[in-house]
């Protein structure tokens, strides 16, 4: 049925059901890390847009981290304007591809939706990537024009989601921006964190490049503080200032008995192995990984649920999700949750990992657990778990994989004086993302310690602002 | 991509590669690493940084073949390029003075106890150093080490190469010896380095050992080079990767570095059996 939304009336386009993403059907994708979701296509996208109730206060707007203009943007996709769209989107956040797959769109813009009041929320995410994928596969791409170019010189340190967006905000504005990365390729956790099935490399590579139309020089294989001090780059390189978003990427382990054990990873390993090093392609790629019959991965957050799809898709038969807590204050996303689930994932909710067992070749043979009970809340307002009375159990696994949080890597911190850190380590920063030292910015999990793709993009942009008020006020 | 300058086979399967990397070079100090890729679907290894020359800005890294990666790296030539070069990594070594230190090398382990013997020599102490090898084409650097050293043994593992034994044998007759040595210094295969703590310990004398635990990232990002020093967990990447011998645990680390030796096979029987891979590479 072809649907012509441009005749339709307001009361009839509030009648239209929210539009849903074409998806791998769980049984192929579980064994392959082809994207799960194929977004909406340009009908439904249509449908969609129309849905869209033209606000006066389009809160949905202030429900965005980044304040992108929603209400434009959709009434762009409406007169199939899509990189008219694209472009608006852009204005305020620069990587559209990446956020429309891995933002939590329900807990922010689409929470607020005035249409979600009484029908369900206009599927803003799922337009954001429609429009951001017809570009890329029209190839209708075109760097903004730079008005003026500045000569100021920015080093902008990490090259995550925090990173990439104050490297483009500062390009845009004219600066000379380096971006430094210290693995072999960009994209931070975008690139060895998220998986392939969420989040494809083909499109990370080309935001990259985008980055890159713009100006911006990257540098990887470049670990800041090793390779060089941030002292150096402003007293020696000549950087005017600098952006630090490098992120939390120091792996947490519980601190249980055997976590020595061959067949124990970090989440961070473990994806790292996969996503960047492709270790699913072994022996075509040469890094290993080693995946046995039943998996365990411990922890409730995005990172847990990544791993433990990853563990499933490299051949595990039982991959098992292992949380202390109940469903309900599960960190990750209601979506990845869902898609868990239905990918075969086994839910062992309220239960505790005591032990990692051995075998008498020091590799992984199981896991023992102590079942939990919901006491009172703790200082997270979530109910603290305990143990219950219930004896332990062991169960048969090959595989522990932890995702139990990280904290921010501490080589730049140790290697720069002067720049305060606070809890795990986590750099200091203010409102504008200002640390204890003058020139220095600081903006993601590594001053958050652990946060979403989104919220480290608002920081990269904020510090980008302040950066260029910073050196304005610097001039006069 | 970083070029090869020189390459030189210093004995068989032992190639000493200077590579271009400027940045490195001006930052590297004794007892640092670098992790390299050799190709876009390589791993990534760590490798002990031997030497730098500031004014050409390379580093020097000498690498024995015996994975994938050493072999496939083995095959580069001067003026081809690598993949990925990146560091320096790693605490330099704490360089002390006014000592009588012994420095132990077994293998290629000799080639990253060189520059830590030379600055430990150009600090003042007083240097012996044992070098072992399994045969006399295996020792390598014999010039170099006796230049910045005191006292100077080989050992070789079936004697044709000066005195038939392992570092071991030597080092205990120093030890007996009241030549009072105070610090010990040992890098090279982990058996040896386990046998050195051991045999040190006794001797109450303080015995640094240089761990190459399996690492991705060598950043402290992905923990896989965890390594157990007096019960506590550490990463050899960012906190070694120099430990103190005595609290190594070493059965462990055997253990975890034996992790993927099935795949390390598979990867190397492929790489040897199929020379139409590597072409494919563009590496011939």
């Amino acid at each position: 049925m072809k649907t012509n939304v441009n005749k339709m009336k307001p009361s009839e386009r509030m009648k239209i059901p929210r539009q849903s993403s074409l998806e791998q059907k769980p049984d192929e994708r579980r064994r392959n890390f082809t994207e799960v979701s194929f977004g909406v296509d340009e009908e439904r996208a249509l449908l969609e847009a129309a849905r869209c109730l033209e606000c006066q206060n389009p809160v949905c707007q202030e429900g965005c981290p980044v304040n992108i203009d929603i209400r434009s943007f959709v009434q762009l996709v409406y007169q199939k304007d899509y990189v008219g769209a694209v472009n608006k989107i852009r204005e305020s956040n620069f990587l559209p591809a990446i956020c429309g797959r891995v933002c939590p769109q329900e807990e922010q813009c689409e929470q607020v939706c005035t249409l979600g009041k009484k029908h369900d929320p206009v599927a803003i995410g799922k337009l954001e990537r429609f429009v951001a994928d017809y570009e890329l596969k029209h190839n209708l791409f075109s760097p903004p024009v730079i008005e003026e170019h500045r000569s100021e010189k920015i080093a902008v340190v990490g090259s995550g989601p925090a990173g990439l967006t104050c490297a483009a905000e500062l390009a845009k504005l004219g600066y000379q921006v380096t971006l430094f990365e210290a693995l072999h390729a960009v994209g931070g956790v975008l690139r060895y964190g998220i998986p392939e099935f969420r989040l494809p490399r083909t499109i990370l590579d080309l935001e990259a490049e985008r980055i890159k139309a713009l100006g911006v020089k990257i540098e990887t294989n470049f670990l800041v503080g090793r390779t060089a001090t941030i002292d150096e780059f402003l007293e020696e390189w000549g950087f005017n200032a600098i952006f630090l978003g490098t992120g939390a990427g120091t792996p947490q382990f519980m601190g249980i008995p055997g976590e020595s054990l061959n067949g124990v990873y970090s989440a961070n390993e473990f994806l790292t192995r996969v996503n960047l090093m492709k270790a699913y392609k072994f022996p075509e790629y040469d890094t290993p990984i080693k995946v046995g019959k039943s998996v365990a991965v411990i922890g409730g957050g995005n990172t847990a649920m990544d791993a433990v799809r990853t563990s499933k898709r490299l051949g595990a038969e039982h991959a098992y999700l292992i949380y202390r807590r109940s469903r309900t204050e599960m960190p990750a996303r209601v979506e990845e949750v869902h898609h868990a689930e239905e990918e075969g994932i086994e839910f062992m909710m309220l239960t505790n990992p005591t032990r990692i067992l051995g075998d008498q070749n020091g590799s992984v043979c199981g896991i023992e657990c102590q079942k939990m009970e919901l006491g009172d809340p703790d200082e997270s307002g979530r109910r603290k778990p305990v143990p219950s009375s219930e004896p332990k159990f062991v169960v048969d696994v090959q595989n522990v994989i932890e995702a139990v949080g990280q904290s921010p890597n501490p080589i730049i911190q140790s290697t720069t004086p002067g720049l305060k850190t606070g809890r795990k380590g986590v750099v200091l920063a203010d409102d504008v993302q200002r640390t204890s030292r003058e020139r220095i910015f600081a903006g993601g999990d590594l001053s958050r310690g652990g946060a979403t793709v989104i919220l480290a993009m608002r920081d990269g942009k904020i510090a980008a602002n302040e950066i260029h008020q910073y050196l304005q006020k610097k001039k006069q | 991509m970083y070029r090869i300058i020189q390459k030189e086979i210093l004995a068989p399967t032992i190639t000493k590669y200077v590579i271009e990397a400027p940045y490195v070079a001006r930052k590297r100090k004794a007892g640092n690493f670098v992790i390299i890729r050799v190709e876009e679907t390589g791993e990534r290894i760590p490798l002990t940084l031997v030497d730098s020359n500031l004014k050409e800005g390379t580093v020097t890294l000498i690498v024995q073949a015996i994975g994938k990666t050493t072999k496939a790296l083995a095959l580069k030539n001067a003026g081809e390029y690598i993949m990925d070069l990146m560091g320096p990594l790693g605490n330099p070594t704490p360089i002390e003075m006014g000592k009588t230190i012994a420095c132990i090398g077994g293998g290629v382990g000799t080639a990253e106890l060189y520059p830590i013997t030379k600055a430990l020599k150009e600090a003042g102490n007083t240097i012996y150093t044992i070098v072992g090898a399994r045969s006399k084409e295996l020792v390598i650097l014999e010039k170099e080490m006796q230049q910045v050293s005191d006292t100077f043994y080989i050992t070789t593992d079936d004697g044709s190469y000066k005195r038939k034994g392992f570092v071991t044998d030597q080092l205990k007759e120093l030890l007996d010896a009241n030549l009072g040595i105070n610090m010990v210094y040992a890098i090279g295969p982990l058996p040896m380095m386990r046998a050195v703590s051991n045999l040190t310990k006794p001797y109450n004398v303080r015995t640094m050992v240089s761990l190459n635990a399996v690492m991705v990232d060598g950043t402290g990002m992905c923990g896989g080079c965890r390594v157990s020093i007096n019960g506590q967990m550490k990463f050899a990447c960012v906190d070694g990767p120099e430990f103190e011998g005595h609290e190594v645990d070493f059965d462990e680390m055997l253990l975890r570095n034996r992790s993927y030796v099935e795949m390390e096979k598979i990867s190397v029987d492929r790489f040897t059996k199929e020379p139409h891979v590597c072409k494919r590479e563009g590496m011939a």
